[in-house]
């Protein structure tokens, strides 16, 4: 558990949107993800949590390589993704697969399921027997082989989240990356899902990057929880003491919006934070702490000076001022 | 939680008593049976939950109760909606008028939808206003108007003016759900039906507009029928909870008793399938998925995916068997011990 398999430091993506002004045009940006640093290692399960707008995606798209950082370092097991313009060399483009949302839009549906998973065999396996590699990948995901031969809106949206899942190992990765991969299933077949993606994880050994907006079922899936706020992270901890005692103030009103089906779980809700407001545009990011605007507890040195990451022991790291100043509290 | 203590139903004066309601679709190759006989009645001042798994009727059901479901395909072979006594499915074009907005107004699950993108906030406000108004005692413009301001005023969304004038692609989706919010409220229903208020938002802000939700409702004395598949949130919204599987009330009871001892093996189930923030793991739920409509399964629908399911399940579909406090469950493996 102690190699590092992916290290991201002071990560940035910015996207221009438009320009402003009409002498000297500006560039209007949105800083999706905003200098976030973190370390996943081999066989963990990372769990990404925020917001819709947290830019907790663009941590996905630009680790799978469908956006080019603008500027900060991806490491893959020592070894930078981005090199000086060069494309991805093959073996690492293998190495890190991805499972999408919505499975009805990420499966072609003039494709049936052999020709959909055939597709990354053919370039990455070549040479081999791809029909009995098919077979093998169904079976390794309990559908029966007769499915080869449907088209993805023969089967259910939990089935359909499987094939992908087959899809993302044909190619025998080390690691996944999971963009919520069970928000648009009903919570018997998300049960389904995740034991289903437990048990190859264990068979596979396999490192998840999962991204959810659901904390109870990260409690349930991951080994370190990151929580994302406008493309940064204020929260790092490892999950179970992560949910004994939360520090940042946005991971306590996360918390605390939950709801749960039983005392217990109620007792663990933070009472003191109710939610208010919304996330801000990511065009127009507050200065200094970028919560500040919703936060129960904002000081003037809030909208003063960003915090800066602080560990305060067990691998938990917090950005607040709350913690890395109490003093000024 | 406010209701009155649930001793039983009330047969007394049910406010909204829904009779044996079957609703089939004609389809290409068949009939869809989607509602088998389903029996729902609630009291004023009610609040209650309806669940159950995507497909399961939830939606078709309400859609009944307003009349709202196009017909043909949908066909409506048995049953009866009694509001206030009154038969709903027999109601001519202008007593409907009244029974909708007035009598039961609805929030949709994706308010982005809801709202029609070509015409202002204020327009849609106020067109449901100005439908839901008497015919004899029509208001001014200007009375209208001033309605419009307070119900967005109502559910917390500052400088109404301006609101009034923006347009739906203005507002954020935790904005446009308080909107469609007020506007279901602005006629003072006396039953409001919320169909998944918040699954379309995050969760800081569905807890928001919930409680927003929750908190209209009390002081309005509102009678509510929330339909939502997250079990979470009936449990801190609801008094009573209705929980549906392909078509049929399977189970319905307070909803404290429904938490700490649910009968059904669907609703163990499906309680037994939330991920828990005690951690714990997830327990691998039911296995199988809701049945086809066109040739559903004989006796209990639910039989093909039930761990416990005897010989009986297979032919004969089991009434509601009544267990005290207002518990009923539709499963014969209660058949003996029932009250």
């Amino acid at each position: 558990m102690t190699t590092e398999i992916l290290t991201a430091t002071a990560l940035k993506k910015y996207f221009v949107v438009g320009r402003t002004g009409w002498r000297d045009r500006q560039a209007v940006t949105v800083k999706a993800v905003d200098g976030i640093s973190f370390t996943m290692y081999e066989g963990e399960t990372l769990g990404l949590v925020g917001e819709s707008g947290s830019g907790k995606s663009t941590v996905a798209y630009t680790t799978i390589g469908m956006y080019r950082p603008t500027s900060g370092s991806l490491k893959f097991r020592g070894q930078e993704l981005f090199q000086n313009g060069g494309q991805r060399p093959m073996s690492l483009r293998k190495a890190i697969q991805i499972v999408f949302q919505d499975p009805g839009s990420s499966l072609n549906p003039r494709r049936n399921i052999k020709q959909i998973l055939e597709l990354p065999l053919q370039i990455h396996q070549p040479g081999k027997n791809r029909l009995e590699q098919i077979v093998h990948l169904l079976e390794v995901v309990d559908l029966p082989p007769e499915y080869m031969y449907k088209y993805p809106h023969m089967l259910s949206g939990g089935e359909k989240q499987i094939v992908a899942i087959a899809r993302a190992l044909a190619t025998n990765p080390s690691l996944i990356i999971l963009d919520e991969p069970t928000s648009a299933l009903d919570v018997s077949v998300q049960a389904k899902t995740i034991n289903l993606l437990l048990r190859l994880q264990k068979e596979f050994n396999l490192s998840y990057l999962f991204i959810t907006h659901d904390l109870s079922l990260m409690r349930n899936v991951a080994s370190r929880v990151a929580i994302m706020y406008l493309g940064k992270i204020c929260e790092v901890a490892e999950t179970a003491g992560f949910f004994q005692n939360p520090l940042h103030p946005y991971t306590q009103m996360l918390l605390s919006s939950i709801p749960v089906v039983s005392v217990e779980e109620e007792a663990l809700k933070p009472k003191k934070v109710l939610s208010t407001g919304e996330i801000p545009s990511p065009v127009n990011i507050p200065s200094g702490c970028s919560f500040r605007t919703r936060c129960p507890f904002a000081m003037d040195l809030c909208s003063k000076i960003d915090p800066v990451m602080v560990d305060t022991g067990k691998g938990h790291s917090v950005r607040c001022h709350l913690v890395s100043q109490p003093a000024a509290a | 939680m406010a209701g009155s203590p649930v001793t039983g139903f009330s047969p007394a004066a049910p406010l909204l008593d829904v009779k044996n309601l079957q609703v089939h679709f004609a389809v290409y190759g068949g009939r869809l049976r989607v509602l088998d006989g389903v029996n729902f009645s609630m009291r004023s001042g009610e609040r209650v939950g309806l669940v159950g798994e995507t497909g399961c009727g939830k939606t078709t059901m309400m859609k009944a109760i307003l009349r709202v479901l196009p017909t043909p395909p949908a066909k409506i072979p048995a049953g009866e909606i009694l509001f206030k006594g009154r038969d709903i499915l027999k109601m001519r074009d202008h007593e409907l008028r009244a029974v909708r907005g007035r009598g039961i107004s609805m929030i949709f699950q994706d308010p982005t939808a809801a709202l029609n993108p070509v015409f202002s906030i204020g327009e849609q406000v106020e067109a449901v206003i100005r439908y839901s108004t008497s015919p004899g005692k029509a208001s001014s413009r200007e009375e209208t108007h001033q309605r419009a301001i307070t119900a967005l005023q109502e559910v917390a969304l500052a400088d109404p003016e301006r609101l009034l004038r923006s347009y739906p692609i203005q507002l954020s989706g935790g904005m446009r759900q308080r909107v469609c919010i007020g506007m279901a409220l602005s006629t003072r229903p006396e039953i409001l039906i919320a169909d998944e208020p918040g699954t379309s938002l995050d969760v800081t802000i569905q807890d928001q507009v919930l409680r927003l939700l929750r908190k209209l409702v009390e002081e309005k004395d509102t009678s509510v029928i929330l339909i939502t598949h997250t079990l979470g949130i009936v449990r801190e919204t609801t008094d009573r909870v209705y929980v549906m599987y392909a078509g049929n009330i399977v189970e319905s009871a307070p909803t404290a008793r429904l938490f700490s001892q649910p009968l059904h093996p669907y609703t163990q189930g499906l309680i037994s399938t939330v991920p828990r923030l005690t951690g714990g793991g997830i327990v691998s739920g039911i296995p199988g998925r809701i049945p086809d409509y066109l040739n559903p399964p004989s006796g209990c629908r639910f039989h093909p995916r039930c761990s416990q399911m005897m010989e009986i399940c297979r032919t004969t579909k089991p009434p509601a068997f009544k267990m005290g406090d207002g518990h009923e469950v539709a499963c014969f493996l209660y058949k003996d011990e029932a009250k």
